[in-house]
């Protein structure tokens, strides 16, 4: 099945809620936050937070990918063809990539209009690259979220809980340095954490060469994620067909 | 007597099912505690005079609100998928008194996110459990609560037209944390916004708690936040009688 058809919040009822005024609502809050409590400028939220909220569209659409052939009654038969398993699971994470990535965009350009956070055009197609490499890192995520998806029923509410380990973890709001030790450890192999200091670099007016290590970071910490949501993913699937487990939870 | 029990027996029924449900029961609880650590961090590394006090309460009530707006959108809606909404509306109660417990109870599970929210702060963030004025303060949370409820109640009859109700739910989410002053005070807001903030009852309701907790005077607020919640109840079924007329007329009760 299509992406549109497995991703039901591509309807304009749910989109624009949920995916194009949510990360806007959520960067104030945080700004405002940010302003009430004395710390970090609104620059530091907008970004932090349009690249976070990536984190929806990505988490919740890779889940719908897999998990919504399975509530369709198809994936048993997807899983039953030959086709080679490879581009079949990662083909499907190329439109949760470029949604995620749009979803970031619009968040970052709309937040900062509104809070007029002043971000030199020069920095822009870096900022486009990074915002692109943190949604992609992020569906790797999504793969193993997906997978864990077809053994746990709630899937929402794991998508959720994801989604708020990411809100502390990855310095979108909180300084790492203002983290404890091993927060700001763990922070370090979870998605955006590297994006989201490489943008703000970046918009501060640092060059794409000498934020390149942490893009880099970012996108292998992505292929990590990816690889082991994909083995996963297979293991789930020889699990199904040992234990008739396909259609269950 | 009859319309007591009623809603009172809707919520005891409603209150079972979503604290059975770990999407509206445990998701909504643990969700908030996310912000409230954000939040948490946030206070204690800025250089505000705001405490960590402040914003423990704040985070506590924004979980009470979190477990009402994300549910209550859809609480019609959800009727309507399992065919029971036409039963329900053709009951001789009146039809604003069945679906009033389901808000309710939605706001009651608040509470538990509320609870845990104050003491998440207290073990891991060592925030002191400040309650100057306890009996106010309960007091504070019932009325919160009730208003919760009558809010979640008007969203529940307003969004029943749009196919994801559950969407709009959760927009609201973060316009009322933030406008409600829960984190921010209403002072840091662009002037506009102000009166929008008085009109909502969630943002008396953060006050009275604060107040009671902190030794403030906060019967003031606490009667607006219960004002505020009887106008919406009756907005609320006025808004019904409008939906089922409009319903009954075209037959679209099952639809959209």
């Amino acid at each position: 099945m299509t992406y549109r058809a497995l991703f039901s919040w591509l309807t304009p009822q749910i989109y624009i809620p949920s995916l194009l005024m949510a990360p806007i609502f959520q960067i104030l809050l945080f700004a405002y936050i940010g302003r009430s409590a004395g710390l970090e400028s609104d620059e530091f939220y907008v970004i932090g937070n349009a690249l976070q909220y990536a984190a929806i569209p990505c988490l919740f659409a890779m889940t719908q990918m897999i998990g919504g052939e399975r509530y369709q009654n198809t994936l048993s038969a997807i899983l039953v063809s030959p086709a080679r398993r490879i581009p079949l699971f990662f083909g499907r994470a190329i439109p949760v990539v470029a949604n995620g990535a749009f979803v970031s965009a619009f968040s970052l350009a709309v937040g900062s209009l509104i809070l007029d956070v002043d971000i030199p055009l020069s920095a822009v197609p870096a900022l486009a690259f990074i915002i692109v490499v943190a949604a992609f890192s992020c569906t790797g995520l999504g793969l193993i979220n997906a997978a864990i998806s077809l053994r746990v029923r709630e899937n929402a509410v794991l998508s959720n809980v994801i989604f708020g380990f990411l809100l502390i973890f990855t310095g979108a709001n909180v300084p790492l340095s203002e983290l404890p030790n091993w927060m700001a450890t763990l922070s370090g192999a979870l998605p955006f954490t590297h994006a989201i200091k490489a943008a703000r670099e970046v918009a501060d007016g640092a060059s794409f060469a000498s934020v390149s290590v942490l893009v880099g970071t970012e996108a292998l910490i992505g292929l990590c994620y990816a690889a082991i949501g994909y083995a996963l993913l297979r293991f789930m699937e020889v699990q199904s067909r040992r234990y008739a487990s396909l259609e269950r939870s | 007597m009859k319309t007591f029990r009623l809603v009172g027996v809707g919520w005891l029924y409603h209150m079972k099912m979503i604290s059975r449900s770990p999407f509206e029961g445990v998701g909504q609880v643990i969700y908030p505690l996310f912000f409230a650590t954000v939040a948490f961090f946030v206070f204690r590394a800025g250089d505000s005079p705001r405490t960590l006090v402040y914003a423990s309460l704040g985070a506590a009530v924004m979980g009470m609100w979190s477990a009402t707006s994300t549910t209550a959108g859809g609480a019609m809606q959800r009727e309507r998928w399992h065919g029971t909404l036409e039963l329900l509306v053709g009951t001789p109660p009146h039809f604003a008194l069945v679906l009033l417990p389901v808000t309710l109870a939605m706001a009651t599970i608040g509470i538990y996110s509320l609870v845990a929210t104050l003491l998440y702060g207290h073990f891991l963030f060592g925030i002191p459990l400040i309650v100057v004025h306890p009996l106010i303060f309960a007091l504070s949370i019932v009325g919160t609560v009730l208003s919760f409820g009558a809010l979640g109640f008007v969203f529940a009859v307003t969004f029943v037209r749009f196919r994801a109700a559950w969407a709009l739910g959760n927009l609201f989410e973060y316009p009322v944390w933030l406008i409600g002053g829960f984190l921010v005070p209403l002072g840091l807001l662009p002037g506009w916004v102000r009166p929008i903030s008085w009109v909502l009852a969630p943002t008396w309701g953060m006050n009275a708690i604060r107040e009671s907790a902190l030794g403030g005077s906060a019967l003031d607020d606490l009667l607006l936040c219960v004002g505020l919640g009887a106008v919406y109840v009756a907005l609320g079924i006025i808004l019904t009688e409008r939906v089922l007329r409009s319903a009954r007329v075209r037959a679209t009760l099952s639809l959209s």
